[in-house]
């Protein structure tokens, strides 16, 4: 088993990432530069958060031609496991890897802080380790995590339970209230149709101890170990 | 040497115009042997600029302690470095960018962070945080404040906050901690101090000393345009005034970025083991960092600009030598090397080009297309510069009796009204509007962000193997108020209250770094005031053990003729040899034992550790007209800062370092602004985040305390700002071994009261409750109050 966290210019979660799976979770991981197309043979691939490219002309847009994601394209469309945070998100859906598309936070600004969101989704190799309804304590740190979409993709999304993750609030009473960002249905994370690509806003490997405030982000990490363990018994 | 035909001809005016004066020209005429073209008059204006040559400033500077066993680099360097132990050292500094920050806020703040983030690197030390003191005027229309005015210090917030976060967050490091303050003075002037800390292997630690006679002199990072010429060079050296805004051209403009590819590049290349030496192109630009490396190294140097990558056509030598263009860099690599230096950055997708090379003989030769554009010889145009012992008055002393000063309510009156309007005020409000702005959880070390610790706490991970042990602790500090009252204590303050907030985060106190923010150096009184704050400091981190290991000095802060307060704020560093031993302000559960830790005084409690100076009272009224309190509630701002007591202060300071280590401890947090009561408050606040045994979110802690029945008045014992003092929280089964620690550091412990869970938040004095309300009432005021001022409410 090998995670594969990319690195293209501008990302700054890549190092944390790494050492989530390296150091907390202890498994194998490695960096892939951006203009590689070779995936070094990796079970997982990561698009971690930062600014690739400076956020110039729009999140994610610049790094989506970066020749790694040609690769990364390929791999999920063999059903290769592929999780993208903060602007790994952003790229994946500029990459039509992942429906819909990010704006700027409502209220216009950058907003770092804790938030919480349910799990509502645990038929995904991202979620199966958690309970449905589970809530996390992770956090958020973007300009542009108001996800958008047209009515009949989110119809689509729903229809298909591809919304995984959604904000609310701590005692997961009221979705709204806990949505720090305007995003439409309180989406924090979604997976595509067949649930081998997903996406989340807050940042999971920002919470996998607690002495960093929350280590609610594990068990993200922690599902995808179980599924590639799955999956290696399966074709075992 | 050659000079083209048509080059404008230096005369004493043209000298004048580049703030040159007559007897700098004179000196410059003596250095070359001969009249300066316009390239070498300009070179020499900025690298002779108040803000790069430290001429009025030196004299007094030099009474700063600089040694210290654990300080590897002192003043001179890009940063200061210290050792932190297992091989490791820490590279800090604070820098100002407050004129560019007036002219053009977002920008302005932008590159003062870039700035220093990049003074960082260039030692070979990774960014690992970032905090900032910030000052503006007042954000909220009164007596000395215009709604036209308050509106404008709102604008110019809103875009140092969003410049700030907009550097930080995309290069990646967070920004954990600093501080905010208002003052009227800062109204047409605010100031922008940024600190930034970074990491690096003992061994690895990179100096701009040009080395090798031969070796290749690279030029890396962005183009070089016309932005910027004179910018911080000439917008820090000369006072404010109504053309100020023409100078909006000269404020740099900063792409964080490029920087972090240059951050990536540059420690890349510095692991091939091919760099010989580098320097980054900050202030005065090509011309400071050549200039200096081949000073520092005590070679020539020599450089092409037609070399130089330029971001537009037709630049002039003087344009090219005097651009302040951000993100560049000068390094000098190993003849022979070069191309694996080169080929890192080419990786980055950078620039990066063999602009010159080392030569001997100390003269530093700019070429433009085979013509000579300068020539000069390194070392005397770097130090041999003009030192000013600038002429020093006292001001007149203040006269002042008792009705100038505060006067105290009635026993008995109910002060909770006051007391919520203190928790509103922009001082003491949540600053949490502003820091969730900034990304302060970037590289997962972060133990205790904005507000969750005196200090800001973060972790360090070995370089190699990512393990954890020790952590390290920041904090900024510098009461302006007070130094404008007397800049000598007001300095010492700034440095006790730095170390005491780091020891409150369990960390002791090792080193420190300044930035100075003055007016003009031109005017007797403020170089008085300057004087006075280098003795006070000089003091207190002789007292506290923190030699000052760098910083900068901001003059000319004045707009027409205004002056603002005197501010040096200080940042102070610490080690917490056990990262889990961190200590947070907030109280952890009910029933735990509130106890009042004073260094002042072993014998009495801290209500009697008065000054004893006359009267009692009118001394504490004298005194307690320079708090918070006293600005907010009745507008005064008047009296002496509280007398300062370094010796306690230690005391207090290794006792906390202790109790942390023993584990001893809850919770912790210091006295300062707005006295016990805004300390106990901030202490339930702050529990909602941390209750033990919490999932999520909790219900807010309160307390119940009693002051006990000394002679003195309620509002002085409740929001008095002397030192040296601290609230801690206890369980009652360590209470004993906290009390006994107290007693071996001779530090005063009383038991005050209890950590509650029924909603209140009560203090008793006299018997009497002075203090009581719903704790969400007053945590209500002080969450939003902020944010209300900031939208105009």
């Amino acid at each position: 088993m090998k995670f594969g966290v990319v690195v293209f210019p501008g990302s700054n979660c890549d190092h944390d990432a790494f050492y989530a799976i390296g150091n907390v979770l202890h498994k194998p991981v490695e960096f892939i530069w951006h203009q590689s197309e070779n995936l070094a043979n990796c079970d997982a691939i990561i698009l971690p958060g930062g600014f690739s490219y400076g956020d110039h002309l729009r999140t994610g847009a610049i790094a989506r031609f970066s020749p790694v994601m040609k690769s990364v394209e390929k791999f999920a469309k063999s059903g290769g496991m592929v999780l993208g945070i903060c602007n790994g998100f952003q790229i994946l859906c500029e990459a039509g890897l992942l429906p819909g598309a990010m704006m700027r936070n409502s209220g216009l600004r950058f907003i770092c802080r804790h938030v919480h969101i349910r799990v509502e989704q645990t038929d995904t190799p991202f979620t199966n380790a958690a309970q449905k309804g589970q809530i996390l304590k992770i956090p958020i740190a973007h300009s542009d995590g108001n996800y958008h979409c047209d009515e009949a993709t989110l119809a689509d999304l729903e229809e298909n339970r591809q919304v995984i993750f959604r904000y609310t609030t701590p005692d997961g009473s009221d979705d709204n209230v806990g949505n720090p960002n305007g995003a439409v249905h309180n989406i924090a994370g979604i997976c595509n149709r067949e649930r081998n690509v997903a996406g989340l806003m807050p940042h999971p490997e920002r919470a996998v101890e607690s002495a960093l405030g929350s280590s609610d982000g594990l068990v993200i990490f922690h599902s995808m170990v179980e599924a590639l363990v799955g999956a290696a018994k399966a074709t075992a | 040497m050659a000079t083209a035909v048509t080059e404008i001809k230096v005369t004493p005016e043209i000298a004048a115009e580049h703030g040159v004066t007559r007897e700098e020209y004179a000196r410059i005429q003596q250095i070359l042997g001969r009249d300066p073209n316009i390239t070498e008059l300009g070179i020499f204006s900025v690298m002779w600029s108040e803000h790069c040559s430290y001429k009025s400033s030196k004299v007094h500077l030099k009474r700063l302690p600089t040694r210290g066993k654990l300080v590897v680099q002192g003043p001179g360097e890009n940063a200061g470095v210290v050792d932190i132990g297992d091989g490791l050292v820490a590279a800090f500094k604070i820098e100002s960018h407050n004129h560019p920050s007036y002219v053009e806020p977002f920008q302005g703040a932008t590159t003062g962070v870039g700035g220093i983030l990049r003074d960082i690197f260039t030692m070979g030390a990774r960014p690992i945080a970032i905090l900032d003191s910030l000052r503006f005027g007042e954000i909220k229309s009164g007596k000395n404040t215009t709604e036209e005015a308050s509106a404008k210090n709102r604008r110019i917030l809103d875009g140092v906050v969003r410049g700030v976060g907009g550097y930080g967050n995309c290069f990646g490091v967070p920004t954990v901690g600093g501080e905010v303050a208002f003052e009227p003075c800062y109204s047409q002037n605010p100031l922008v101090n940024a600190l930034a800390l970074g990491i690096a292997k003992k061994e690895e630690i990179f100096l701009a000393k040009a080395k090798g006679i031969g070796n290749p002199v690279i030029y890396v990072g962005a183009k070089t345009g016309r932005d910027g010429i004179h910018g911080a060079s000439l917008l820090a050296s000369a006072e404010f005034t109504e053309e100020s805004k023409q100078k909006r051209p000269n404020v740099q403009v900063g792409d964080p970025f490029m920087e972090k590819l240059l951050l990536e590049a540059c420690l890349e290349a510095m692991q091939t083991g091919a760099v010989v030496a580098i320097q980054d192109m900050g202030a005065a630009g090509l011309t400071c960092s050549t200039m200096e490396m081949a000073s520092r190294g005590g070679t020539g140097i020599e450089i092409d600009l037609a070399k130089v990558p330029q971001r537009e056509t037709g630049m002039t030598p003087y344009e090219i030598m005097l651009s302040e263009s951000q993100e560049r860099m000068l390094l000098v690599a190993e003849k022979g090397r070069e191309h694996e230096v080169l080929s890192v950055f080419k990786k980055w997708g950078l620039d990066a080009v063999v602009v010159g090379q080392v030569t001997e003989g100390g003269i530093a030769r700019i070429n433009n297309n085979g013509r000579i554009a300068a020539e000069i010889p390194a070392h005397p145009l770097a130090e041999e510069g003009p030192v000013y012992n600038r002429p020093i008055a006292a001001p007149a002393p203040r006269v002042e009796t008792e009705k100038d000063w505060f006067a105290f309510a009635p026993e008995g009156t109910n002060l909770t009204a006051n007391f919520v309007k203190l928790l509103s005020s922009p001082a003491i409000a949540s600053k949490r509007w502003i820091t969730e702005q900034y990304d302060t959880s970037v590289r997962t070390n972060t133990l205790a962000g904005p507000g969750a610790s005196d200090a800001a706490v973060v972790r360090i991970k070995d370089p190699k193997t990512g393990t954890v042990k020790r952590a390290l602790a920041l904090s900024t500090d510098g009461n302006g108020r007070w130094c404008q009252l007397n800049p000598r204590v007001g300095a010492m303050h700034a440095v006790a209250e730095a170390a005491r907030n780091v020891a409150a985060s369990g960390a002791r106190p090792i080193a420190a770094t300044n930035c100075l923010n003055f007016g003009s150096p031109e005017k007797p009184e403020v170089m008085w005031q300057f004087s006075q704050t280098i003795d006070g400091l000089a003091e207190a981190c002789t007292a506290l053990n923190t030699p000052i290991t760098g910083g900068n000095v901001s003059f000319y802060n004045e707009t027409l003729g205004k002056s603002i307060y005197p501010t040096p704020v200080i940042g102070v560093l610490g080690i917490l040899d056990d990262a889990s031993r961190v200590l947070k302000i907030a109280f952890r559960q009910e029933g735990d034992i509130i106890v009042l830790l004073d260094g002042s005084t072993s014998a009495v409690g801290a209500q009697h550790a008065a000054p004893l100076l006359g009267n009692l009272s009118s001394a504490l009224a004298r005194e307690f007209s320079s708090s918070e309190y006293s600005k907010t509630i009745a507008s005064i701002i008047a009296g002496e800062p509280p007398a300062i007591d370094l010796p306690a202060e230690k005391r207090l300071q290794d006792c906390l370092v202790a109790l942390a280590a023993e584990g001893a401890l809850q919770s912790a947090h210091d006295i300062s602004d707005g006295g016990l009561a805004v300390t106990l408050a901030e202490s339930c606040f702050a529990s909602a985040s941390s209750l033990v045994g919490a999932q999520h979110a909790a219900p807010v802690l309160g307390a119940i305390v009693n002051l006990g029945a000394d002679s003195l008045c309620s509002e002085h014992a409740l929001f008095n700002e002397r030192g040296a003092r601290a609230i801690v929280s206890v369980t009652s089964s360590r209470l004993a071994a906290v009390l006994n620690t107290a007693r071996q550091y001779n530090v005063a412990a009383h038991e005050l009261g209890q950590v509650t869970r029924n909603g209140s938040f009560r203090i008793e004095h006299k018997g009497r409750a002075v203090l009581d309300s719903s704790i969400e009432t007053l945590r209500d005021a002080w969450a939003h109050s902020l944010e209300r001022a900031l939208a105009g409410r």
